[in-house]
């Protein structure tokens, strides 16, 4: 959603210059510290309130992940997993995922709708549904996997970091439930700072792994995670070890984008035939979808 | 509450939620604060984060508390006595407690009485028929100036200190594995982290909560941990303490306010039916010094008691009729929820009057409670929601198979606001009166409890007016001086509870002053007194609402100390004071232990002063002797509790009710609890480990609260259908894989759910064969938005802690199979 207190960086599918005036603006950061996290899903309860949405009542698959995947409505959840490392005790790893707000964002540069994806100069990369054409490039050009294409208006959804509320001052919502600290939120590099505290703690008790993980290979991320094992980042639930954005992306966006361009044109032709000679596509009602997804009682 | 009472004084957390950062160690045993008490717990990072703390945890499952500790320690439920006995053991062997502490502040050096013994798994003055004691020898020898006698050199054979030491000689750690299941490494390991505190610059917390109180032994599980704490010098500390843990918001509020069957309120009880006379009443627990120089701080019961009774019955309560003395009932037994159930049970009760409770899902053996529910005329239910208990009597298909034609009970449900409806204050488990306001009015035709109560007392008393009865007398006499009858304003009844003068109070010391006029509210519970110039709904309240205002309101930050000592945040009971027994943070001379990270209070020569209220006589000099402790007769704690508990002066192991070896291996003649009580019913409903081979445990998830949020659609979303967690090797063993629906069947009942196999319940090798545990969540039911689900209670047995009846919800027996 835009919001006028924050410059717009970058948008999709867009060759005009980023206004700057704004200059005076921190880069944001969330941290999600692995090793605090107790599981307790009030992040996942205050995402689903502040941005008034609400997952289905599902069902148990054995295990603790409710819901178990992310989806149009859950921007975030937490993923469990019980790990043994070689010779040492079990452990329960608990990772909350959800957007990494990358700062070189491969949905974003994916994306051929103008303006469906923007990053703003705090780092914070939206997604403006009004102009989404719900092709799902950007699901393709996410190396994290991400975003979520809605059954019932086939537009795609994530996290916004509450960008709404970060562009009046305040903290993102997961951040402002959660009860042990394990979240924060602050400039960059300030979360840069604190995480260095926590590392540092860790390796005191035994984690000489720990670190942290902002990975360069998408220029760094607006999200970032303390992981007690920082090697293998894997482990926690599949958490990419060296993230890239795809090469089809690079490739769609370099040699091939003339091509592409060509590609809508013809296809905008073809359009043009199939109005003149069919006549204008009925548009369904999609309400019954809309219901169907919001359908919460499963009894 | 049973436990900490007789050990320390009061029933309730030592310390507070905030100081749970200053500990250096931080045990949670009988608890899961992570997924319980997931907001208190951040206090636990903040020790782990600002104070370096170790967490360790100690339980049959690894918890979401685990999930984030430095030390995980299994444990086989229901064996948490053996573990912490062993660890007293440990700590004694080793010589790592804290001597200077254990002489000045506990009975360690007091002699017991030479017939007391303990045998073959049974106290002195056990008698089978009423399965019960004879308490007599549990108690010091008394000396010819009325005092108990005491060997401060700790060498009398029978003084507290060598008797522990001889009765938890036998807790070896190959013992503690033996029942247990814990690897004796990992239980050194244990012992070792919790040895470290026994310094005085450094500090331990115990943080627990219905993973003690439910179990047949639960009592004397909490008072383990206490003797522990006493061992290291941990109890009055910043960052010590035994911390009961809550389990239900305010529940600390309803024991406050004496809402158990045998308590008035402030902890004060109720007479037996024994005590016609007054002035014995009175006397019985006015409890006289056992030592010297004691506040013994109970002998002052007759003011508290005449100040209630000034309260309930305002005019009517006259010296002449001894306060309306005559008008309590006087109790033949205790009639706690379990012995309700069984009279219901057994067809004695006409009408029950449910508030706030969801008996048919919270209370064990399901099939028990619905059947007593049916044999009632009417049962009235008052809560916000639309409970299983309001709707016992419809069928629900395999969740609640009943013939509703054959249930004549009738239901009247009254709908009733939720806290964030009335403005009122809840009391944490850290004993913190916090005042809240009303968000909004209750939907519909929702009502405020108070609005309802008070409705149907103002019908009641009208009755008898116009038609009298039978004893009509406390009914129509009660005090009801509320500007609108029929709605009583939280504030008025807060300052009920925290009392005023009934006629000009002056000074003891100087009779001309008057120290508070006629009307006024008091400053504290030092102001009550015993000739009816004084009413005070609930003593330990008092201070509360004084003439400067509404002190639970306060919500000043300040903390000078940087202990999170926030004097001027809301009202702590009693007097503001916000570490019990902080006179315990200094040594005998009056200086902190530890004067640079735990400076709490002092002796500055003429008074106790510092960032606490000083839980002591305010200007007794450490010269005098007076000891910490100053609710108990003898000013210090207690290790050897005499007759305050009724299943033993040291607490023992023994086996839960169902147990899965069948046996104890300290004593097989004795396996569970012998002065438990037992309904004879429920005794043929417990089952063998031949049918039912497996342990049982149920317990909470943080994304539910008890039967409530099944209602929410958020937290349905969250944890939506209903589940049991299976270890590994049962589940390879049974066939069974993760999202398989089984079967859990106990000698009561059966419940189907999806089995979630996991790596986090381990099999323990106990008693030379292998237990497994099956884990019962317990938030379904069928009601609500989630998916709907059987009650979990309808596996668990229907027997009770000893002295409190909690029932033993945590250790259970059951089989399992793929459904």
């Amino acid at each position: 959603m835009a919001q006028q207190s924050l410059d717009i960086e970058r948008r999709s599918a867009t060759t005009t210059p980023s206004p700057n005036m704004r200059g005076h603006v921190a880069e944001v950061a969330k941290l999600i510290d692995i090793s605090k996290c107790i599981g307790c899903k009030a992040c996942q309860s205050a995402c689903m309130e502040w941005n008034d949405y609400r997952g289905n009542v599902g069902t148990c698959d054995g295990t603790y992940n409710n819901p178990f995947d992310l989806a149009a409505n859950q921007w975030t959840v937490m993923r469990f997993t019980e790990y043994e490392p070689p010779g040492g005790n079990l452990e329960w790893l608990i990772r909350k995922d959800g957007c990494m707000h990358c700062a070189e964002p491969g949905c974003l540069k994916a994306c051929p709708a103008p303006g469906a994806i923007v990053q703003y100069s705090n780092g914070i990369v939206d997604f403006h549904e009004e102009h989404c054409i719900g092709c799902g490039y950007c699901i393709t050009g996410c190396p994290f996997n991400i975003p979520r294409l809605s059954d019932a208006d086939s537009k795609v959804y994530k996290c916004t970091l509450c960008s709404d509320r970060v562009a009046v001052g305040l903290e993102p919502a997961c951040i402002k439930s959660c009860p042990t600290g394990a979240l924060v939120f602050g400039s960059k590099d300030d979360m840069r700072q604190h995480a260095a505290g926590r590392i540092e703690d860790l390796k005191s008790r035994g984690y000489k792994n720990a670190g942290l993980y902002d990975p360069q290979g998408v220029g760094g991320t607006h999200v970032m995670y303390v992981l007690p094992h920082a090697d293998r980042p894997q482990i926690y639930a599949g958490l990419p070890k060296d993230p890239h954005i795809s090469p089809l992306v690079s490739l769609w966006k370099g040699a091939l984008k003339p091509l592409m361009s060509l590609g809508l044109g013809v296809i905008a032709f073809a359009g043009v035939i199939h109005y003149v000679g069919v006549g204008p596509n009925e548009t369904k009602d999609d309400k019954s979808k809309v219901d169907k997804s919001s359908e919460h009682r499963d009894q | 509450m049973a436990s900490l009472a007789p050990t320390f004084g009061r029933g309730a957390m030592t310390n507070h939620w905030v100081d749970i950062k200053n500990a250096n160690l931080v045990i949670i045993m009988g608890g899961n604060a992570a997924e319980a008490h997931p907001c208190g717990f951040k206090w636990v990072t903040e020790a782990k984060a600002h104070n370096k703390a170790k967490l360790v945890v100690i339980d049959p499952r690894f918890t979401r508390s685990a999930a984030v500790a430095d030390y995980y320690a299994p444990l086989r439920t229901g064996t948490d006595i053996a573990f912490l006995g062993g660890v007293i053991n440990y700590l004694l062997t080793h010589d790592k407690i804290q001597h200077e502490y254990v002489k000045a502040y506990t009975d360690a050096g007091f002699i017991v009485r030479s017939d007391y013994l303990f045998k073959d798994g049974l106290f002195s003055g056990y008698q089978p028929k009423t399965r019960s004691y004879d308490k007599s020898s549990w108690m010091y020898e008394i000396g010819a100036d009325g005092y108990a006698k005491v060997d401060p050199t700790l060498t009398h054979p029978r003084c507290v200190f060598n008797l522990m030491k001889q009765h938890y000689a036998r807790y070896t750690p190959e013992v503690v594995e033996n029942i247990c299941g814990t690897p004796k490494d990992t239980f050194l390991r244990v012992c070792g982290l919790i040895a470290e505190t026994s310094t005085s610059d450094r500090t331990a917390t115990f943080m627990y909560a219905l993973g003690w109180t439910q179990h047949t032994v639960g009592t004397q599980m909490i008072r383990t941990a206490a003797m522990v704490q006493l061992l290291l010098g941990n109890i009055g500390m910043p960052g010590g303490g035994v911390n009961a843990l809550r389990g239900h918001s305010n529940i600390q509020g309803l024991t406050d306010l004496g809402l158990l069957s045998n308590l008035l309120p402030g902890y004060m009880t109720l007479p037996g039916e024994s005590e016609v006379d007054f002035k014995k009443y009175i006397a019985a627990r006015a409890f006289k010094p056992l030592r010297p120089h004691q506040l013994s701080f109970w002998q002052n019961y007759g003011k508290f008691h005449v100040s209630l009774m000034k309260a309930w019955y305002g005019a009517a309560a006259t010296k002449e009729n001894n306060f309306c003395y005559d008008w309590l009932p006087k109790l033949d037994k205790v009639h706690d929820v379990l012995q309700v159930f069984e009279d219901m049970h057994n067809g004695k009760l006409n009408g029950y009057l449910c508030q706030g409770f969801n008996p048919l899902a919270a209370f064990p053996n399901k099939a028990k409670i619905g059947g007593a529910l049916a044999k009632l005329k009417y049962l009235v239910v008052i809560d916000p929601l639309a409970t299983e208990t309001s709707e016992f009597w419809r069928n629900f298909g395999e969740f609640n198979d009943v013939d509703s034609a054959k249930i004549a009970t009738e239901v009247f449900r009254l709908p009733s606001g939720c806290f964030a409806e009335e403005d009122g204050s809840l009391v944490n488990s850290g004993r913190w009166m916090q005042w809240h306001w009303k968000g909004q009015d209750p939907p519909g035709e929702g009502k405020s409890d108070t609005e309802i109560v008070a409705g149907i007392f103002l019908r009641i008393r009208e009755l008898y007016r116009k038609h009298g009865g039978a004893f009509s007398d406390p009914v129509r006499n009660l005090t009801w001086d509320y500007a609108i009858p029929y709605r009583p304003h939280p504030e008025e009844i807060a300052k009920e509870y925290n009392g005023s003068a009934l006629a000009d109070l002056t000074d003891p010391k100087n009779k001309t002053k008057v120290i508070k006029k006629r009307g006024e509210q008091l400053d504290g519970f030092l102001q009550l007194r015993d000739d009816g110039t004084t009413a005070c709904g609930c003593w330990i309240f008092a201070g509360c609402w004084t003439e400067k205002g509404n002190m639970m309101a306060r919500r000043d930050t300040a903390d000078p100390s940087g202990l999170g000592e926030t004097l001027g945040w809301a009202f702590a009971w009693p007097a503001n004071r916000r570490i019990l027994y902080n006179r315990a943070s200094c040594n005998p001379s009056g200086r902190p232990w530890d004067p640079i990270k735990r400076n709490l209070i002092h002796w500055n020569g003429r008074a106790w002063v510092g960032f606490d209220v000083p839980d002591f006589k305010p200007d007794s000099p450490p010269a005098e002797g007076m000891g910490p402790f100053i609710m108990l007769p003898e000013g210090v704690a207690r290790f050897f509790t005499l007759g305050n508990v009724v299943d033993g002066p040291f607490p023992e192991h023994y086996e839960p009710f169902e147990t899965p070896i069948d046996t104890n291996p300290l004593h097989r003649q004795v396996v569970s609890n012998p002065a438990a009580r037992v309904f004879r019913d429920d005794l043929e409903a417990f089952g063998k480990s031949t049918d039912y081979p497996y342990a049982a445990t149920t317990y909470r998830l943080t994304e539910h609260f008890h039967f409530w949020t099944k209602h929410a659609l958020i937290n349905a979303v969250l944890q939506p259908e209903q589940f049991v967690e299976v270890g590994e090797v049962l589940a390879k063993e049974k066939g069974i894989k993760s999202g398989d629906r089984v079967m859990v069947r106990s000698n009561r009942g059966h419940i189907k759910a999806v089995a979630v196999v996991t790596k986090r319940i381990m099999p323990l090798k106990v008693d030379g064969k292998i237990v497994h545990t099956v884990g019962v969540p317990i938030h379904w039911g069928f009601k609500g938005v989630a998916k709907n689900g059987y009650i979990a209670n309808t596996l668990t047995p229907f027997v009770g802690d000893a002295n409190v009846q909690t029932p033993e919800f945590k250790s259970f027996i059951v089989d399992i199979e793929k459904a």
